[in-house]
Parts: structure tokens; sequence; C-alpha cells
């Protein structure tokens, strides 16, 4: 995969933080408004593959790295267990945090309201861990499949000069 | 906190968070993870043993994820079911023994058989899932949440069927042809799911057969989900691609994959009995039954016969013996509806087939992981470049004995006892179906002779000088399974009372079944 021209590679630098916060902020109200943390994680994903179309494969690994992606992966994925692992006072998945009056445990007002983002306990954490999760693993998707790419061109080429 | 009332979710949550630590842990030391991974799933055989005294002493038991209570399935006085829960009773604990047993020894053994691979924190990662899933699958008491689980089974099974590397070509091929087939049966489950929310609106599987009425919605629901889970569970005209994946997967993971293509089979089970029962034509579905499983028998034997890929060889046989346990319960289901000839042999004949679930997993298990421990050596799977091998293999020759008599249904082994059940009682509802079965036997016992002869027997080849026994840890797994074959073999009583035939009641009884969800309804 070849960088492209410099009109995108600049529309990209002008987006991508954009793209990146849009999608954290679909994440972090994920119990307010539709979307969650698979939706936002995905938003996120797709800013790294806009990096990856616009500057191409090779200077794209400069920024992104798999192993990191895959630490954050599995983070989020024991972060998500965890969460429902401390719930096991009562029981697995338990809601200890809503309406306790601590960390998101404001009690909801009935009706329409303006959404309090301090409310339903531990589904922010869950929307959160999620949202790490699909980010950093579409991202190694994408990554993976850049490099497939270039593994089969490299391929055929060998085979046409032969 | 009571960690004794929460062992139906550690049974799967231990394994969970292992599986999710494993690449954080891979990135310091890759030698931990087996040691890891293993440890995991031995405190999940323990766990799952620890359950299944509790229920088949007290009885069937619930876990609502969430509540106040685990135990509360109706909260707020609704009339149905709303929180996802598990829901094991004698049935779905027999299907967990044999998953924890079966994942429990595949770890121990991959342990030494993959020893110098460079992915084996993934390995290891993918195989705890796969064992999550299948527990799931058998637990579950929500169908939606099945259809879950059975995606993740298939997601993880892919990965481990191509373990070996994408280079080879064969096992990618294997593994999308899996991935296709399990792509198509877990979208036409969520389609049938999809019927039952529309018509009832509730997914719990006992509030769905508290209300079912076999209309005709509901007749194409069941021919949704007994043909798709056929086919994850191999039967006949839909097993194509059981021989690739079985032959191309690492041994233990072939393994392990013959315990998840049975926990399809157990959802057949469950879907029929528990949720249907009586008010479907239980003639005709139990006819279906039966005669997937005889195509299943005879063509799968058939076809084993004159394969000269070892695996694959194992792998029609799996097919073949799947069909026994289809034609056991099948027998069963056809006469559901008709009390006097239920008890005469209808109940039998479902005993020999869910003992046959464990017993197939224990034999076919075995023989794959002797399977694997030749290819550990040799390094080929091809029966004709194999030979003396007896020489320098004394133990692994001794298993593989064991556990060919055994699928063969030679009388000290557990094949015997559950074979012997299903032919007695088949004999009284239809003699042929057991002249067929016994026919089949005896075509397994020629195929095994001949696997035996050409593998083990003969002089010593120069080329298989360097052979000898394989690791401690591959030894023990294997050594593990002979046991247990030789102690269900000589006192196959105990296992049927104890274990078999409470699971076969609680199919059977339909309100046992719902009256732990929704009181004495």
């Amino acid at each position: 995969m070849r960088e492209m021209s410099k009109i995108i590679r600049n529309v990209t630098n002008l987006v991508y933080g954009f793209i990146i916060i849009f999608g954290f902020y679909i994440i972090v109200h994920g119990h307010l408004t539709p979307g969650g943390g698979f939706q936002g994680g995905a938003v996120v994903a797709s800013a790294f593959a806009a990096m990856l179309i616009s500057y191409g494969q090779l200077n794209t690994k400069k920024f992104l790295n798999i192993n990191i992606f895959s630490l954050l992966e599995s983070c989020g994925l024991t972060m998500f267990i965890g969460v429902a692992f401390l719930g096991l006072g009562t029981t697995f998945f338990y809601n200890f945090l809503a309406n306790s009056g601590s960390w998101f445990g404001n009690i909801v007002i009935p009706g329409i309201n303006a959404g309090d983002m301090n409310t339903a306990g531990v589904l922010p954490l869950m929307n959160i861990a999620v949202g790490l999760e699909v980010f950093s693993g579409l991202g190694i998707i994408v990554l993976l499949m850049a490099d497939g790419a270039e593994y089969t061109k490299k391929k055929e080429k060998a085979e046409n000069d032969r | 906190m009571n960690l004794f009332n929460h062992t139906p979710i550690l049974i799967l949550a231990v394994p969970l968070l292992t599986a999710f630590l494993i690449p954080i842990i891979g990135k310091i030391n890759k030698k931990t993870t087996g040691i890891l991974a293993t440890l995991a799933l031995g405190l999940s055989l323990i766990m799952t043993i620890v359950l299944a005294a509790k229920v088949l002493s007290v009885g069937p038991q619930v876990y609502v994820f969430g509540e106040k209570s685990s135990l509360l399935t109706l909260p707020s006085g609704l009339k149905f079911p709303i929180r996802i829960m598990f829901q094991i009773d004698a049935m779905g604990i027999f299907m967990g023994l044999i998953t924890a047993l079966v994942s429990f020894l595949g770890a121990v053994y991959s342990l030494a058989f993959l020893d110098n691979k460079d992915k084996i924190d993934s390995y290891y990662s993918l195989l705890l899932l796969l064992t999550v899933s299948m527990f799931g699958m058998e637990f579950t008491g929500d169908l939606f949440n099945f259809f879950v689980f059975l995606e993740i089974a298939s997601m993880a099974s892919v990965s481990l069927i191509c373990y070996r590397g994408a280079d080879l070509g064969e096992p990618v091929e294997a593994g999308f042809k899996y991935m296709v087939v399990s792509s198509i049966s877990a979208l036409m489950v969520l389609f049938a799911v999809g019927i039952f929310y529309g018509e009832y609106d509730v997914l719990n599987i006992a509030a769905i057969a508290s209300v079912v009425k076999y209309s005709q919605l509901d007749k194409i629901a069941l021919g949704i989900l007994v043909s798709v889970l056929a086919m994850k569970a191999g039967a006949v005209p839909m097993h194509m691609w059981t021989p690739d994946a079985y032959s191309e997967a690492p041994a233990p993971i072939t393994m392990i994959l013959v315990a998840a293509s049975q926990a399809s089979l157990y959802a057949i089970f469950r879907i029929v009995f528990s949720m249907y029962n009586i008010t479907l034509n239980t003639l005709a579905v139990g006819w279906i039954i039966i005669i997937l499983g005889l195509l299943s028998m005879f063509i799968g034997v058939t076809m084993a016969i004159i394969q000269k890929d070892i695996k694959r060889l194992m792998a029609y046989h799996a097919i073949s013996q799947t069909g026994y346990m289809l034609l056991g319960v099948g027998v069963g289901l056809a006469v559901l509806a008709n009390p006097e000839a239920l008890k005469d042999y209808g109940i039998t004949a479902m005993e020999g087939g869910i003992f046959h679930i464990m017993n197939h997993a224990m034999y076919k298990g075995l023989l794959f992981l002797t399977a694997g421990a030749l290819f550990f050596r040799t390094g080929t799977r091809d029966l004709n470049k194999m030979g003396g091998l007896a020489h320098y293999m004394k133990y692994t020759t001794i298993f593989f004995i064991i556990g060919a008599a055994a699928i063969a249904g030679l009388p000290p082994f557990n094949g015997f006892a559950s074979k012997l059940l299903i032919y007695e009682s088949v004999y009284k509802f239809n003699p042929l179906l057991s002249i067929i079965a016994m026919v089949v036997s005896i075509l397994t016992l020629a195929s095994f002779v001949k696997v035996f002869h050409s593998a083990f027997l003969g002089p010593k080849l120069p080329q298989f000088k360097e052979v000898k026994e394989v690791p401690r840890s591959m030894v023990f797994a294997m050594a593990v399974l002979s046991c247990i074959i030789i102690f269900f073999g000589l006192f196959p009583d105990l296992i049927v009372k104890n274990l078999v035939h409470p699971a076969v009641m609680s199919l059977i009884e339909q309100l046992q079944y719902t009256g732990t969800v929704l009181g004495g309804m």
C-alpha cells in the first residue's frame, strides 16, 4: 500500500483527532445516548483505517504498534470480566455501583431530564472496557489485513518474475 | 460472600479470566501460559465435580446473572423470566463433566505437544475460550445466550483448526470450511431464535417450553434448529467439514472439538425434549433423528475403511459413532408419547445413547491423542509410511489397543456397555436398526485392525530408528483416559444408575426442567 496524495494526507491530519474524540464520546456516553462501547470503538478504529489508507502501510507502522494494541485489547477484556467479578458479593455481573452515591452512582431522575453522566453504575465501566477492546482489536485486524495484502502482492510479483 | 453458591458461574468465569490474562502474561513469559491454563481448567474440573454432586443429590440448580439473589428467577412478581440465567440439570452437568475432563486433559497433553511453538499464548487463550463456550452451551437456560456461546465456540475452533500455520495451506482450507459451516448454522440458529421471540416474546427455554404450541412457525423453527445443529454435530448429510477439521487440527484440539460437536448434539436433545416434548409429533421427528443416525453410522464407517490418513480415518469414525447416539435417543423420542413402550425399552435406548456420548468422548479422545503421539514422533499421518512402531512406543501401543477395543465394542471396555444397551432396546423397537448397528460395529473393528496392523506391527523400519516414547505429560493424559475407559467398562452399572439415568429422566420429564424456573406451573 503506497501513500496517497498530499490533499488526502492533510485532510487525514485534520480529522484524525476529531474522529478519535468522537469515538471516545460515543463510548463514555454509551449509557445515555445511542451507541456504546462497540460502536464507539469501531469509530475510533476507523481513524486508524483512514491513517493506513492515506499514509500507506510502512509509514503507519511508525505510529501504530500491533503489540501495544494487543496489550490494550487484553486489558479491556480483563477489565470487563474483572468488573463482573467485583459483583460476586451478590451475583456475577451484579450492578454494585448503581444508586450507591459513589462513582456513577447518582439516582436516575424518571422522565425527561438533561442526562446525568454520573449514573448507571457499572455500565459505563463496561462500555469503556468494551470500547478499549474493540478499537484495539479492529486496529489489529486493519493492520494485519494490510500486512496480508502486502504479502500477497510480493508473492504474485515473485511468481510473475519467474 | 459464599463462593460455594457461585460454582455454576465460577466454572466459566475462572477459565474466562485466565483466557484474557494469558496474552498479558505471555508478553513476559510464554512458558508459564500453558501451566496457567492447565491450572485454570483443573480448578474448573474440580468445581464441576462439586456442582455435579450438588445437582445429583439436591436437584437442578439455577444461577441468575446480576440479580440480588442468584436464585431469584422471577423478579418483581413477573410471570416470565427476564434475566439471563444458567439452568443446570442432570443432563447439563453430565455434558459439563465431559467438557471439563476433556479440556483439562487436552491442556495437559498440549504442554509437551506444543513445546517449541512461538504463538503458544494465543493457543491456550483460544483453548480456554473454546472450553468456556462449551460450558456455556451446556449450562445456559436462555436461547439467545446459547447462540452467543455457539458463535464463540465457532470462532475459537476456527482459529485453533488453523493453528498449525497459514503456510501449510491445508489447515487453512479446513478452517475456512468450518468457518462457512458454522457461520451458516449460527445465522440459522439466530433466525430460529427470532421466530420464537416474535411468536412468544420470551427467550428463556423453560418459558418457551411452557407456552409452545407446535404451530406452523414452530415446525419451521424446529426443522432449522435440528438440521443446523446436526450439521454442527457432524451427522451425515452435513458431515463434509468433519474429516477436514478433525484431521488438520492439533491432536488435543481434535479431542476437544469432538466434545464441542457433542455440545451441539446436546442442544438438539435439549430443544426436542425440554422445549417441545410431547407437543410435537414424536414418531415422525423420532424417525427423522433415527434416519440421521443410521446414515451417519453406515456412511461414516464405510468412508472410514478406505482412508489412508490415520486422523481422517478416526474422524470418519467419529461421524459413525455420532450415529449411535442419534439412534438411541431417536428411539427414545419416537416412543415418548407412548408410556408403556417408553418404560419397556425407550428409557433404556436413551440411556444407551446418552451413555455413548460420554464413552465416545473418552475413547475417541484417546484415539486422537495416540494419533497425535504418532504424528509427534514420526511426523506423518500416512498409514502407508508407518510400521513397526510398537517396538519403539510401548505405552502408546497399549493405549491404542484399549481405545480401539472400546470403539469396536469389545466386552471389557466402555464401548461395549453403551452399545449393548442400544442393541437390546432398539431390537424391541425395530430389529433391523439393531442389526445395522451391529454390522457397523463389526466394520469399525475391521478398520481399526487395519490401523493397528499398518502402524504398530511389522519389522523395525530404518527411518524410525530415532523414534522413542512420547513425553510424560502426553502419556499422563492418555493414561487417565485409558483408566476411565476400563473403569466404565468394568462398572457400567454404577455410571448408568448414578449419572446417566438422572440425565435421561431430566430430559424426559419436561415439568422438572420448566418447574425450576417458573415454579410449580
